[in-house]
């Protein structure tokens, strides 16, 4: 039998993706371990490995294609004995596997939660790519209409939990969903209106010398987002000046005492751990507006802008009131490395509480950050400079830094927003609280 | 004095009752049931069942004496009442040995008598036998309910009746007055009236079976009137009484005035009463509602260990419901995990004629709950096959939320609808959208193509009209 491999989920909202380029050609023996593929989603960038033996019969998706639905078969692998040029001839057409993937996952009535992870995509036709395992598996099961409604306020289906049969998610389980996480509409467009079109629709022209490159899955993804929150979430903002002296003394000794584990604190990690203080300290900011509901949540998972290559990623410090600064750092370090090579997991940058973005290392002074929905505020970081501060009313000079949290403002009234920034401030002044 | 103990009591075997019985002798519970009468309830013994085959025989009858319709001729065609009645009779009978059957395959013991519960998990029947005690750790309350009677003419069972007395008549009512037009009334109505009774409905509110979308009501109304009966909404009936003859009835009308008339009988379906007196509910502080017992959407009580389904609990009351509350509380006690039920995905059902069947929301009350909604509605006069059946008239109405494609109502008046219905109750249940059903191949041709083109309709787009 001719084995079709299939355009795998990547992630559990992924619906399409970009075939970004093939790693063999026809002809080519693969066996299980060797990598076929690089696939494209709106975030990052994944390998394709084989899980069968054979032939690479033939290549029926060429690199370079955009928008390949998820399922799409993409090539055919002729297996040990078999034929290239005839499993070429034959490839079963693609509607064909659906029902397949349909009995795959059958779980068992009202252990929706309990759903062993199934390695993404294990279901289409002999191709697991390594590098996306999720959670509840690939396949999410949801009702026609939680689908549309789903899509339609935006709502990450992989994040709810099913209470239907079979662990199905059904229209109650959106009630009070947040919504705005990123979830690209399916494929039948079932949500024209409500995602603003991130580009623009007349072809664009111009007579200035000029080139024209491709958007990235990700550039659209970013375009799309930002688009969303400026046009649906009113924005406050709200500026603190923050004396930094303490916390970068403190940083150098931490910095001293941690050297042998190899451990270096920037001055952001600390600022990471004293955002997620502040919104524990001030529950009120760490919400998420969800249509008819508000959501609190009980933890501080920061999201933290990292600048990469093809554009912007915020990969997430999950809990990270609870963690200490070392373990921070480290976390960091490493997801900001995976992050820059576009290998980070949908899970390891999909969710958060808050986000935290810093271009102090810019020499910016100040500046307004746009709220990554659903999150209820994101906290822009200037430079820490050297001014002229008054401290015991005398004038002295002083490290001191802006920072500016933007609040959902439908979610956050201004005063909590206040107390959010003062507790920042004054954790941040009295950097001690950060390492008890 | 015997005491027996069980995993779980049932106390009641209508369709609530013998089904968590089932349930739970399935999931390897100990079960015991108790009735005091025959098992199966009322529901097979005096309610859906006979009623059923009752309204089977006018059916008949009424093709017969329409024979010619068809081409074909029929002579000397008359009814006999007892035969009719007796084969109601024997229908409920073999289904009441069916129920017994099922106790016994399923080892469920089962305690003829009237249970009373004297304390939590505790319940004393007494029977023939005499008293017995069982003790449960779980009880199911499943006792039904009855029909309410008028609080200044209770039912007499010669002249004025109530379902009970309608099932088995001794005499053909010749001028027959059916209070109230729920499913009961009107099903009564309409057997009668194709017995051959001249039949008046009296409903007081302003519309017959109001718990119907609007557009049946009126429909309904008009085919009852063409069918020879006097229908009064808005009306009330103020008096009744039994006369040597047959009653008198002094009747509100719509405008205000008092009527008098006569009729032979009169059967009185305003409703029911639960059975919730003289067992033991008020004294474990049992929560009740207009005294139907309050549950969860597990079937629990507010008393740990007691459970209600069916009649006795809250609205619909209508033995599928109680069916399917019998399999939560079941799996529920056997410590599984059931989905709670949507009560806008129970279906119900009318057999007058022409049938009714509706689940979900009527258009108004999607309106009211502020649905932006799209309607469609597809008439039978457009189906093949209902003019092939000689059964045009009806519709099949449809309520779609404007916005997320959901159904939210589906309303069938018509031949054949009540075995129909369960299509879209199935889409409802797993949350189909219009797409789906608009890509359902219906086949052709039948009644049901009635159901497709109800849904194209409402997205602006029937093939047949």
């Amino acid at each position: 039998m001719p084995i079709e491999l299939k355009m795998p989920a990547l992630s559990p909202t992924m619906e399409e993706g970009t075939l970004a380029k093939w790693l063999v050609k026809e002809g080519d023996e693969v066996k299980s371990g060797d990598l076929l593929a690089e696939i494209e989603t709106d975030k990052a960038t994944m390998e394709f490995e084989a899980i069968d033996e054979g032939t690479i019969a033939q290549i029926l998706v060429a690199e370079g294609t955009d928008n390949v639905a998820v399922g799409t078969v993409i090539a055919v692998i002729a297996g040990e004995g078999e034929d290239a040029s005839a499993a070429k001839a034959a490839p079963a057409p693609a509607a064909k596997a659906e029902p397949k993937e349909e009995s795959v996952a059958p779980a068992p009535a009202g252990a929706a939660s309990e759903t062993a992870p199934v390695p993404a995509a294990a279901a289409s036709a002999g191709a697991a790519p390594k590098a996306a395992p999720t959670d509840k598996g690939d396949r999410i099961k949801a009702s026609p209409l939680a689908k549309r409604i789903a899509a339609e306020r935006g709502i990450d289906l992989a994040a709810l939990t099913g209470s239907g049969p079979g662990g199905r998610i059904v229209k109650a389980d959106l009630e009070g969903a947040p919504a705005g996480v990123a979830a690209p509409a399916p494929a039948a467009a079932a949500a024209p209106a409500s995602a603003p079109a991130p580009t623009p629709t007349q072809p664009f022209t111009t007579d200035i010398p000029h080139s024209a490159e491709k958007l990235s899955n990700m550039r659209k993804t970013i375009a799309r987002r930002l688009t969303e929150s400026k046009q649906q979430v009113p924005h406050i903002y709200l500026t603190v000046d923050v004396q930094l002296d303490k916390l970068l003394k403190l940083r150098g000794e931490l910095n001293g005492a941690l050297e042998p584990q190899g451990v270096k604190l920037s001055v952001n990690d600390l600022l990471i751990k004293a955002l997620a203080k502040a919104l524990i300290q001030v529950p009120k900011c760490n919400v998420s507006f969800a249509g008819d509901q508000l959501i609190s949540y009980e933890r501080a998972d920061i999201s933290v802008a990292v600048s990469v290559p093809a554009g912007l990623i915020t990969p997430i410090i999950v809990g990270a009131d609870e963690k200490s600064v070392s373990k921070i750092s480290t976390e960091m370090k490493e997801l900001a490395g995976r992050a820059k090579e576009g290998k980070l997991q949908p899970h390891e940058y999909q969710g958060g509480t808050a986000s935290l973005s810093n271009m102090g290392m810019f020499g910016i002074k100040q500046f307004e950050a746009v709220i990554n929905p659903p999150q209820g505020m994101i906290m822009a970081i200037g430079a820490g400079e050297k001014r002229p501060y008054i401290v015991d009313d005398a004038l002295a000079i002083a490290t001191v830094m802006s920072a500016t949290g933007s609040f959902d403002h439908r979610a956050i009234d201004g005063a909590d927003g206040a107390q959010l920034m003062q507790a920042f401030k004054q954790i941040v002044e009295n950097p001690l609280g950060l390492v008890a | 004095m015997a005491e027996t103990s069980y995993d779980l009591i049932v106390l009641g075997s209508g369709p609530g009752g013998y089904v968590a019985a089932i349930r739970a002798a399935q999931l390897g519970l100990k079960t015991a049931i108790v009735e005091r009468e025959l098992l199966g309830g009322i529901c097979l013994n005096w309610g859906c069942i006979p009623t059923k085959a009752l309204l089977r025989s006018a059916e008949v009858y009424h093709y017969m004496q329409h024979a010619g319709a068809y081409g074909l001729k029929a002579a000397e065609i008359s009814a006999d009442l007892d035969a009719v009645v007796k084969r109601s009779r024997g229908v409920a009978s073999q289904l009441n040995k069916g129920v017994t059957g099922l106790m016994k395959k399923h080892k469920i013991a089962v305690h003829m008598g009237t249970g009373k519960l004297t304390a939590p998990g505790k319940l004393e029947v007494t029977g023939d036998k005499g008293v017995e005690t069982l003790t449960a750790k779980n009880i199911i309350v499943a006792t039904g309910a009855r029909a309410r009677d008028l609080p200044f003419a209770p039912a007499d069972g010669k002249r004025i009746w109530t379902y009970r007395h309608a099932l088995v008549p001794t005499e053909m009512p010749k001028k027959l007055l059916v209070i109230g037009s729920g499913a009961i009334g009107i099903e009564f109505a309409s057997f009668y009236s194709d017995m051959g009774a001249d039949v008046t409905v009296v409903e007081m509110l302003d519309r017959l079976v109001p718990v119907e979308d609007a557009d049946v009501s009126t429909f309904l109304e008009k085919q009852l009137k063409k069918q020879g009966m006097t229908i009064m909404t808005g009306a009330g009936v103020e008096e009744l009484k039994a006369t040597a003859g047959g009653v008198s009835a002094k009747i509100k009308a719509k405008d205000g005035k008092v009527e008098s008339a006569e009729f032979s009988h009169a059967i009185v379906a305003i409703g029911i009463v639960p059975n919730t007196e003289n067992i033991g509910l008020e004294a474990l502080g049992v929560k009740t509602t207009k005294g139907h017992i309050d549950t969860d959407a597990m079937c629990r009580t507010n008393v740990a260990g007691l459970w209600a389904i069916g009649d006795v609990t809250a609205p619909p009351w209508l033995a599928h419901k109680a069916m399917h509350e019998a399999v939560i509380a079941a799996e529920a006690i056997a410590g599984g995990h059931p989905h709670a039920m949507d009560v806008r995905n129970i279906p119900g059902c009318t057999y007058c004629r022409p049938q009714i069947a509706s689940v979900g929301l009527t258009e108004a009350k999607a309106k009211e709950l502020g649905y932006e909604v799209r309607v469609g509605n597809f008439p039978f006069i457009g189906n093949g096959k209902a003019i092939a059946l000689g059964e045009a008239e009806g519709f099949t109405k449809t309520v779609f939320d404007a916005k997320t494609g959901e159904l939210l109502g589906a309303h069938m008046i018509g031949a054949e609808v009540t075995e129909q219905i369960q299509g879209y109750t199935i889409g409802k249940t797993a949350e189909l959208v219009e797409d789906d059903f608009i890509g359902t191949v219906f086949p052709h041709p039948t009644l049901s193509e009635t159901m497709h083109e109800g849904v194209l309709s409402a997205y602006g787009r029937p093939l047949h009209i």
